[in-house]
């Protein structure tokens, strides 16, 4: 299995990582090398095999529709990151880079 | 004092013969002394842990006290604690001060135990040597140019250079296990879904599971009996009686039939830890045990299969790292997503960075049959084995690492050789089963050799009970490093 810089620039935006040229080629070396050895299954024959997605048979709990949690906002709110110095909330809101012109 | 097991600390502080006050500031003192060249801790806080032993000295003088009551125990920095600064290794939480208390630390807590701080760690986990974590690497306490292991690298080197009494871990593929082995202490995985995941930072949410790690067998029995049980908080948490795991340690071996997976025993392990591994083999025969070969056929592939699995749900666990409401934001952006992009380029490290890539590709459309689903096919046949060789005896038994703790830098810059490191830890972790760690000896480079114990489903008072009758007849588990 190889990766182009064009897989790997494709992968580098679905993940919102910021990449250059350079961070690109040497993650598109590195992750070569991995799937090179995830590559060992591909010659497993699993017809027939139910895939398994956890370690026990377990059925989702079901619980009352109530609510459990108290209201911790400001506690919450007080660890948001600083911008330039102050913290990106207000009103009780976090604040991003306007999305809507 | 520094080398006491908990029941005989826990006898010391019934008997007034040291007071919990006492015996924390012993630990500071330690760390304030040590932690400088071994980095084994992130973060202290003196005030935080003498105020819980002095509740602690007043619990045990009002004769309230728990077999944990005012016991120092380091916990590790994946675990949020109120009040405390919870990193996860990572600088995208440098600044997390968590508003609230995991299970695992509500329930050490509860029991009076003192938090003596948050251990260092390979970045949200993901790493075997700890030189992933952001806040430097860990050094190992027997040879300081060689890694501890990880990813609770921390943890297991805080308890070998005593600088506590126990500690906590978490493995997802090896993490308590690996570093069990390279610092020669002993560390217990628990069949996942005993210990609640609530409050312990995701890595892969479907091997995750949080353990004790300590000096003996019968520190980790008492150090679980604390952690496990019922959480509703955590949707994977099994609802079970309630167990004293430390009621057979006294049980003797005979008829213990001990099955060797001849996978284990094959390329890729060092002879001295195969040497280490086979005295200590012989001890159980000695003991009263039987032995019989058995073969994990699928377990080769765990590797690959786990490097599919475990970033895949990483990939999507991380993504809730986006600079808004918590943890780290780019100081420049332009926009949302440029905002997003470099808060998380920034606060994420290389190792960290690769798995979210890796997880990203997999899930992504077109490739989703040909990784993630042939993985979580080849993980059932992975599990089967087990199931399969367990008809044919009580524990599995074999090597925990191919080899004694390596040198810092040493698998540089190429992840699949670190990757290998946890060849003989990753399937039990897929299969969901209990494994533990316990020292057997030295390696040719006076490095500890650590024997890896893999028990049936909720098997681990078995586990406990065989690796609490191999350390009453060696001394392996009392060796300290010179310091």
């Amino acid at each position: 299995m190889f990766l182009d810089n064009a897989d790997v620039r494709k992968v580098a935006r679905l993940a919102r990582l910021a990449m250059n040229e350079t961070e690109i080629e040497a993650a598109r070396l590195q992750l070569s090398g991995i799937f090179t050895l995830i590559a060992e299954m591909q010659a497993v024959d699993t017809r027939g095999i139910a895939p398994m997605s956890h370690a026990q048979d377990l059925s989702q709990r079901l619980r009352e529709d109530a609510v459990t949690e108290t209201n911790q906002r400001e506690l919450f709110q007080s660890l948001a990151p600083k911008y330039k110095g102050s913290p990106q909330v207000e009103a009780g809101l976090y604040l991003v880079p306007q999305v809507i012109e | 004092m520094i080398n006491a097991s908990i029941k005989q600390l826990s006898a010391a502080l019934a008997a007034k013969t040291i007071s919990s006050v006492e015996l924390t500031q012993l630990y500071l003192d330690r760390i304030a002394a040590l932690n400088p060249a071994l980095n084994a801790y992130i973060t202290t806080d003196a005030e935080t842990s003498l105020a819980q032993a002095r509740a602690a000295d007043g619990r045990i003088a009002r004769a309230e006290a728990s077999p944990l009551t005012g016991i120092p125990i380091a916990q590790k920095d994946i675990f949020c604690a109120k009040g405390w600064l919870t990193t996860c290794g990572s600088k995208m939480l440098h600044n997390f001060v968590s508003p609230y208390d995991a299970h695992v630390i509500a329930r050490f807590n509860d029991a009076g135990a003192v938090n003596l701080g948050k251990t260092n760690m390979d970045e949200f986990a993901m790493g075997s040597s700890n030189e992933t974590s952001h806040y430097g690497p860990v050094k190992n306490p027997w040879d300081q140019a060689r890694v501890p292991g990880g990813s609770s690298g921390g943890s297991a080197c805080a308890i070998a250079a005593r600088l506590c009494a126990a500690a906590t871990g978490t493995d997802t593929g090896g993490s308590i296990r690996q570093p069990a082995a390279l610092c020669g202490i002993s560390g217990l995985k628990p069949t996942y879904g005993v210990v609640s995941r609530y409050g312990m930072i995701a890595f892969a949410s479907s091997l995750d599971q949080a353990g004790p790690m300590g000096r003996s067998a019968e520190d980790l029995a008492l150090l679980l009996n604390a952690m496990a049980g019922f959480d509703e908080r955590d949707s994977t948490s099994l609802q079970r009686d309630k167990e004293d795991y430390a009621r057979d340690l006294a049980k003797p071996l005979n008829g213990l039939r001990i099955g060797l997976p001849k996978e284990f025993f094959a390329e890729g392990l060092s002879g001295d830890v195969a040497q280490a591994v086979e005295a200590a083999i012989a001890e159980y025969r000695k003991l009263g045990a039987t032995v019989v070969e058995i073969s994990l056929p699928n377990s080769k592939l765990s590797v690959p299969v786990y490097y599919v699995l475990a970033p895949a749900e990483a990939s999507s666990n991380l993504s809730r790292f986006d600079g808004v409401r918590y943890g780290y934001r780019a100081p420049d952006y332009t926009d949302l997503a440029d905002m997003y992009e470099k808060s998380r380029a920034q606060g994420f490290g290389a190792e960290v960075k690769r798995r979210i890539m890796i997880g990203t590709y997999v899930l992504s459309h077109g490739y989703y049959d040909a990784y993630y689903l042939q993985a979580q096919k080849i993980r059932r046949l992975i599990a089967q084995d087990f199931t399969e060789a367990f008809r044919q005896c009580d524990v599995i038994m074999g090597p925990t690492a191919p080899s004694t703790a390596f040198e810092l830098g040493e698998k540089g810059d190429d992840p699949v050789q670190m990757y290998l490191s946890d060849i003989y830890t990753i399937a039990v972790n897929l299969a969901g089963l209990p494994g533990m760690s316990i020292p057997c000896g030295f390696g040719s480079n006076n490095m500890p050799v650590g024997l890896q114990i893999i028990g049936n489903y909720f098997g681990e008072a078995r586990m406990l009970n065989a690796a609490h009758q191999y350390q009453l007849a060696t001394d392996w588990h009392s060796r300290a490093p010179q310091l």
